[in-house]
């Protein structure tokens, strides 16, 4: 098959196509480099695409364009945006209001700040219909709006409709959001990453609803997400987009069967398997940036199939199938290789609990309080030698107060008994002598808020060998070279700063102050959540390497079911500040036993199965 | 090279931060940023200007200040008496080299007060216990609760026109409204994990003040010094012009607009000149402070974090 | 108890805590600390034993510092300012008509000043980095930056002098005339004062506007397809009206300090300049009431900001922090 030069339109039917997204271009304005080009998309009545994409992939910039839309700095270049063949980019501003709402809507990432805090939501609600002449009447429009709260399954009384978007919380501000985008029946909705600041739960019900809403009124949507098993289970097709470009396109079912590009194979292999089967492989590097991208082929520094060809030119649109298209130079032979050859199945005799392991960190029946109010009832648990154990919950489930209580970075009330090696553990790691905050180790969550910016890598790595340790300038530079080697790290990095470093080597060199003091425990807190999700694997095998080499007892700290095969042997599931279940990795997320732990279960997104056979 | 690109692409996901590999320390890049804007290089040009007229004024001047050199309001004769005389017959040109200094000097002082104790104060109180900081900020409320001149004139009624005790109110006045804004910025830093994590390693808390969240404030006390010293030598000069600063018959650019208000349809010159520098002065000063707030905001936005 | 009543209530306490303090503050520098006002007040008299002692007696000066303080509060809070020790008439006959007249100052430069300082902010903030907007940019940064006296003289010397002789340059009240007929000795001081503080309003509610005009949820409303007049009039004003309502009130307060320098400028006749005369001749009675009133206004408006703020805010009116 001849490669096609240019993104043209694809050779689908062209009745049912409502949307229609040809060569955009996204420049920073006025720099004008550019965060997207040559993207094209198509989507039909009734269809959810799935745009799919990491840090600086560009697909928030993407979404907003279809409404002819960006924030101050950037600016839609080029490119064409048909809905039902309407070219939104070209309308004068009284059509585009018209569009706007009307014939394709926006749901927000967050609507905790996209609802106006200063206006009932009932008046948010109203003002969309009001705007596009819904009705002929205001009892007309009350009904309407009755009706789509309960579409959302909100109440739609006088009372709770006075309320402020504050007073809601965020699943139900979610779901205002969903409401006013369905309101006047658009022909495209698109949703950018709306579930992303929602627990498991409220994520998986809102779901719930847009799936349903868009297959009951025939919208064709636009679903952006950097989550993958989010969308496996929501979108029929999906766009991966890599430094600013469509690098794939293709059904959900072609895609992760076999997909042609590099990236979208190894993604793939980065999403966490909560039935245990896959080891998890991230990819190394990170993605370049809005002017940064190399010329040729952007992924290429990260690829295993990479020619020269790749350093050069930017590889054209393929489209071995209708429908289906990639941009790789070896497209072919990517495709034809076998899905399992990227599978690496995970060491299952790792969790196996075999010899009982002395308890390093026991909590016996702790309550902990936070101004009056106990958010921590009754924790009885521990941590034995060499093993990792998981806590899973929520938010607000209380598995980072526990965290941070045995790390005593709690200073408020705590009953109970804490205990280390035996000994109790004071409530504030101040008080505890030097000994023991050496052999317990906390690693934050976010890689940007827990290195100093005003310092180079090697003052903040100095730091707990100056604490714990007496050692010559010499022996602490070795010390952090050796560390920074454990973590995969370069020692040409204890010059810079942490801004001149990527979120997944800032929360590398967190792991690294950690392993400085030479610890006993390593508490990791949540330690991938800020990270994309080929980092997140890159990270987690890490921790993983490192539990084991250097027999670390590990606790860590996740809201992601998924994630705890991948690391853990043995996982306490908690919920509203209690440990809801307990037990051996395999045994709880195979055969749970309390109905939270099935409903969480079933509420984590998994992608679909895969298979050790060909 | 000296790129900013700004873009975000996802909340969850990494700040999309673009900045030169040379970055150092933040104040340092917040100066230079500055310096990148017209508005700043024309402050900076001003007050320098200014204060090395102040400094070097006296020895170009052609008479004493207090010496005699014409009948009162004489007019402009040059090039004898470019600017004619004042209302006792001093030559005002001469009075106007020499009548700079005090007014710089006092508020350059009455601002490192100000910023020392605000400083101070805004970081005790940003990082202590809570029953600290509430009885701190009470006070500090009954300081605020004056204008700045009325705090001084106060004083200035007990115990007279002293030059060190208007800068010590000046200063003191000055104390609470810095205090509030490092008060803010150490609390902001302090909640950061990076404070946590000195916390956990059972670093002290007053090596913390100031190993990890001092530095992370200069940029804003930066900010504020430019705004301060330019309300200093309002206040100043004010108090001066009020007649409790300089006392005749020293040359003081306050003092000498009030002297020779009287004789202003006559004899302009040693109310305009005087009131010219002043003004000038002040706006140089906030083109400077304006400067480094704007490189601050720039900053704080390409960071992220700030 | 509503949790809005509930914080309004604490913002008063602290207020009139502040003011209970403020007033400890002022009695303290005044009568309490300096080392003998009889003596300060008869200078060489003081040599006299029977008149210093007579005079301390008068005062009060011999009694334990605690009582005297009472009994000044007590005199405070009841309207006995004392007596003046340079006129020797009581205090309070000799500010009335001096704070009503510095009121009225304060009350024309606010009615002047916030008008144009809401539409400059708004228009500013509406048409960023256009010419407009840049030019009000330099001249509010330019008129923020000058001390109020400068503005004064300049202003004198541009009205009142060589180039135009409009306006009278020293305000001569004549105490037989009813005020609001020679309102023109009001003009200079008025227009001084709302070129001191306008600038700042200005630049503080461009700052808040483009902040509003920059949120997710002005973003949103455009995206719904509103018609701009209703994002501006419904979703962006609402949120601009908070903090345009404390920088005012706050603002307002700063004049409270500002008519000092000002009124001593153009020989206005008001309690700004009344004070400078007092802390000249260290009349003590005078100089306490001028500054315990001059605070009280300041503490007043702060207060007023703060409750309009809570009242304006639904996050904060629901008694969420």
């Amino acid at each position: 098959m001849e490669p096609t030069t240019s993104a043209g339109p694809a050779t689908t039917p062209e009745r049912d196509v409502v949307l229609m997204v040809e060569g955009l271009r996204i420049v920073l304005d006025p720099s004008g480099v550019d965060i997207d080009d040559e993207v094209s998309l198509v989507i039909r009545r009734g269809e959810v695409l799935g745009l799919v994409g990491e840090s600086a992939s560009g697909k928030t910039t993407v979404a907003t364009s279809l409404l002819d839309y960006q924030r101050r700095g950037a600016k839609i270049a080029a490119g064409h945006v048909e809905i039902d063949g309407q070219d939104i980019l070209s309308m004068g501003p009284a059509a585009l209001r018209a569009v706007r709402g009307g014939a394709i809507s926006y749901v927000p990432q967050d609507s905790s700040a996209a609802l106006n805090p200063a206006l009932r939501i009932g008046t948010q609600l109203m003002e969309i219909l009001e705007v596009h002449g819904f009705g002929a009447s205001a009892a007309e429009r009350e009904a309407r709006l009755a009706q789509m709260m309960a579409e959302v399954l909100l109440p739609s009384d006088k009372v709770f409709l006075r309320r402020y978007p504050h007073q809601l919380s965020g699943g139900q501000q979610q779901r205002v959001a969903i409401a006013m985008a369905f309101a006047n029946r658009p022909k495209v909705i698109v949703l950018d990453e709306p579930t992303t600041a929602l627990d498991v739960t409220t994520q998986a019900h809102v779901l719930d609803t847009i799936r349903d809403l868009t297959r009951s009124y025939g919208v064709a949507a636009l679903y952006v997400t950097h989550d993958l098993a989010v969308v496996s289970n929501l979108a029929d097709r999906i766009a991966v987009m890599y430094a600013g470009r469509v690098v794939e396109t293709g059904t959900r079912d072609e895609l992760f069967a076999a997909g042609h590009h590099p990236y979208t194979r190894k993604l793939l292999a980065s999403i966490p398997d909560i039935t245990g089967e896959r080891a998890l492989r991230g990819i190394p590097g990170w993605a370049p940036r809005p002017g940064r991208r190399p010329s040729g082929c952007a992924f290429t520094p990260r690829c295993d199939w990479a020619v020269d060809r790749c350093h050069e030119e930017f590889p054209p649109v393929e489209e071995p199938s209708p429908g289906r298209r990639v941009r790789c130079w070896r497209w072919k032979e990517v495709g034809v290789q076998v899905a399992d050859l990227d599978i690496h199945l995970r060491d299952k005799s790792l969790s196996a609990r075999d010899t009982e392991e002395k308890t390093v960190i026991s909590v016996r029946d702790v309550a902990a309080f936070y101004q009056r109010k106990e958010i921590l009832h009754g924790i009885t648990t521990g941590l034995s030698e060499r093993r990792c154990l998981a806590l899973v919950g929520e938010s607000g489930s209380g598995k980072t107060t526990l965290a941070r209580c045995i790390a005593g970075l709690h200073p408020h009330k705590i009953v109970g008994d804490i205990e280390f090696g035996g000994k109790a553990l004071a409530r504030d790691a101040r008080n505890r002598p030097r000994a023991t905050r050496q052999a317990i180790q906390y690693i934050f969550q976010s890689p940007y808020s827990s290195l100093n910016p005003r310092k180079t890598i090697g003052q903040i790595l100095s730091q707990p060998l100056r604490v714990f340790f007496d050692l010559s300038r010499d022996e602490m530079e070795g010390r952090m070279e050796k560390v920074l080697e454990q973590v995969a790290l370069d020692s040409s990095l204890l010059s810079r700063y942490p801004d001149q470093l990527s979120g997944g080597e800032r929360q590398r060199v967190a792991i690294a102050r950690g392993l400085a003091a030479e610890p006993m425990v390593l508490i990791c807190d949540e330690v991938t959540s800020w990270l994309d999700v080929s980092v997140q694997a890159a990270i987690i095998e890490l921790l993983a390497g490192l539990q084991r080499e250097m027999g670390l007892s590990m606790l860590f700290v996740t809201h992601n079911l998924a994630l705890v095969r991948s690391i853990s042997q043995e996982v306490a599931v908690m919920n509203e500040g209690r440990i809801v279940e307990y037990g051996g990795v395999d045994a709880v997320l195979e055969d749970p036993q309390a109905d939270y732990t099935k409903k969480l279960l079933s509420d984590t997104p998994t992608i679909p199965a895969v298979t050790a056979e060909a | 090279m000296n790129d900013e690109i700004i873009v975000s692409d996802s909340e969850l996901v990494e700040p999309a931060v673009v900045h030169a590999d040379r970055r150092r320390s933040e104040w340092l890049m917040t100066i230079r940023e500055a310096w990148r804007m017209g508005r700043t290089k024309i402050g900076v040009g001003i007050f320098a200007f200014i204060v090395l007229l102040a400094i070097v004024g006296p020895w170009i001047a052609p008479y004493s200040p207090t010496e005699f050199v014409a009948p009162p309001f004489s007019p402009a004769d040059i090039p004898k008496m470019w600017l004619g005389s004042d209302y006792i017959g001093h030559d005002v040109l001469t009075r106007v080299l020499y009548g700079g200094r005090t007014v710089i000097l006092l508020s350059l002082a009455a601002t490192v007060i100000g910023l020392g104790l605000g400083v101070t104060l805004g970081l005790i109180t940003g990082y202590a216990r809570r029953w600290i900081d509430e009885s701190v900020m009470r006070i500090l409320d009954v300081v605020l609760a004056f204008p700045q001149i009325v705090l001084t004139l106060l004083f200035v009624s007990i115990v007279g026109p002293k030059l060190w005790l208007i800068v010590l109110m000046v200063g003191i006045s000055h104390a609470p409204r810095i205090a509030r804004v490092a008060r803010a910025a150490t609390l902001e830093v302090a909640q950061r994990d990076f404070v946590h994590a000195a916390e956990a390693f059972g670093v002290a808390r007053t090596k913390i003040l100031f190993n990890e969240i001092m530095p992370s404030i200069t940029s804003p006390l930066l900010v504020e010094f430019g705004l301060r010293l330019t309300y200093s030598i309002g206040l100043i000069a004010a108090l001066s012009f009020l007649g409790f600063g300089m006392q005749p018959p020293a040359a003081d650019w306050g003092l000498m607009i009030n002297e020779n208000r009287i004789g202003i349809v006559i004899q302009p010159w040693p109310v305009f000149v005087p009131v010219l520098l002043i003004g000038i002065l002040t706006i140089g000063t906030n083109l400077i402070a304006d400067g480094l707030g704007r490189a601050l905001i720039g900053i704080e936005r390409d960071t992220g974090v700030g | 108890m509503p949790p809005l009543l509930k914080l309004i209530l604490i913002r008063v306490g602290l207020g009139v805590l502040t003011l209970f303090l403020v007033s400890i503050v002022v009695f303290a520098a005044t009568q309490a600390l300096p080392g003998d006002t009889a003596r300060a007040i008869l200078g060489k008299e003081a040599a006299n034993k029977v008149r210093y002692e007579a005079l301390r007696e008068e005062l009060g000066l011999n009694e334990p510092v605690a009582q005297q303080y009472v009994g000044w509060l007590g005199g405070v809070v009841t309207g006995d300012l004392g007596n003046s020790l340079v006129q020797d008439k009581a205090v309070t006959e000799l500010l009335s008509r001096r704070v009503a007249n510095t009121a009225v100052l304060v009350l024309i430069a606010a009615l002047l000043s916030i008008p144009i300082s809401l539409l400059l902010g708004s228009l500013t903030a509406l048409r960023r980095d256009t010419k407009f907007d840049v030019s009000v940019s330099i001249g509010s940064l330019s008129l923020a930056a000058l001390p109020e006296f400068v503005i004064g003289i300049v202003l004198i010397m541009l009205f009142a002098t060589q180039v135009f002789k409009w306006l009278p340059a020293v305000s001569r009240v004549d105490p037989g005339v009813p005020i609001y007929q020679q309102l023109e000795l009001f003009v200079l001081p008025a227009i001084t004062l709302t070129l001191a503080v306008a600038p700042y309003i200005t630049r503080i509610l461009r700052a808040s506007t483009i902040e509003v005009l920059e949120s997710e949820y002005v973003m949103m409303a455009r995206l719904k397809g509103l018609p701009e007049r209703l994002v501006l009039n419904r979703h962006a004003v609402p949120n601009a009206l908070a903090p345009a309502l404390q920088v005012t009130a706050l603002n307002l307060a700063w004049l409270a300090g500002g008519v000092v320098v000002v009124e001593y400028l153009f020989n206005f006749p008001g309690i700004g300049s009344a004070l400078v005369d007092a802390v000249a001749n260290r009349d003590m009675p005078m100089v306490q009431a001028i500054c315990l009133i001059i605070a009280a206004v300041y503490v007043l408006a702060n207060l007023t900001a703060d409750i309009l703020t809570i009242l304006v805010s639904p996050r904060l009116r629901t008694g969420l922090r």
